[in-house]
């Protein structure tokens, strides 16, 4: 049961990842990423993280990928012309990220990293630990992350407004 | 019947290889950023994968091992929150400036 529940969804992971980086409107790699994404937190509920499957489905597709969605719009990008050039550029990437594929599922069969899972702890699944965890032995990592988020939301603003009419004359000068 | 975790490890190089194609070919900046989206998520998952494999290793007394992996996923989260509002941020003001998004065209600074 749980292997059919792999197999269904890391198939369906795979085949909408090609759709993100195949599709020319950007906002179908959106949708077909949001499909990835859910897939991908199926896995964590199978792999004994259901709080990383619900932060994921939160974080990931409630806010960042609605946030692209955003900006896709705003910008009104439009479908991308067919590639004029750069062809050997396309295959030399091609061929290098497979290499890299290859090289790595060679290294996790040549190492025989945990042949057989056993059966999940009610422990490991527990919620309770990891809290204590986070907020024990890392609470500075904590809260360097919640200081790189308030930097990130000063910057966005930043960057993203529209400049005065007096800096752009500035500017200009 | 349970998942060998390598699989776990395996669907993951694929989907960061997946990842690197589209962020190295695609000329458009949101599918780029996409696509490094993907590979970030490619590796959560064998962080996951990983922090299983200690849980199961070590048995109880080094399940700090496996939480810690399961939390560095979760600050993985939070710092790509952050990038792609940055990283959404500069698209628009690039955009604002040049009207365009693609980044063969984007060559201010190249040599």
């Amino acid at each position: 049961m749980e292997l059919a529940i792999f197999l269904i969804f890391a198939v369906l992971a795979v085949l909408s990842a090609v759709v993100v980086i195949a599709h020319r409107n950007p906002v179908f790699s959106v949708l077909s990423l949001v499909v990835t994404l859910f897939s991908l937190a199926v896995l964590f509920v199978l792999a004994g993280s259901p709080l990383l499957a619900a932060l994921q489905v939160l974080v990931y597709t409630g806010a960042i990928l609605v946030l692209f969605l955003f900006v896709i719009m705003l910008l009104n990008v439009g479908r991308e012309a067919a590639s004029p050039g750069h062809v050997v550029q396309k295959w030399v990437a091609i061929a290098g990220s497979v290499l890299l594929a290859a090289a790595v599922v060679l290294l996790y069969v040549s190492t025989h990293i945990a042949a057989h899972a056993v059966p999940l702890s009610k422990q490991f699944v527990d919620l309770v630990p990891l809290a204590r965890e986070l907020f024990t032995t890392d609470l500075l990592p904590f809260e360097i992350v919640g200081l790189l988020l308030l930097a990130a939301v000063v910057a966005a603003t930043v960057l993203a407004r529209r400049p005065s009419p007096e800096e752009e004359s500035e500017e200009s000068r | 019947m349970t998942v060998p975790v390598s699989w776990y490890l395996i669907l993951s190089a694929l989907l960061f290889a997946l990842g690197t194609i589209g962020a190295l070919t695609r000329r458009n900046g949101i599918t780029i950023f996409l696509s490094i989206e993907l590979m970030l998520n490619s590796v959560n998952l064998s962080l996951v994968a990983f922090a299983r494999t200690a849980a199961t290793r070590y048995g109880h007394l080094q399940l700090a091992a496996a939480y810690h992996g399961k939390l560095i996923v979760f600050f993985v989260l939070a710092v790509a929150a952050a990038e792609a509002a940055v990283g959404l941020a500069l698209f628009i003001a690039i955009y604002r400036n040049r009207r365009t998004i693609d980044v063969n065209r984007m060559n201010l600074m190249r040599w």
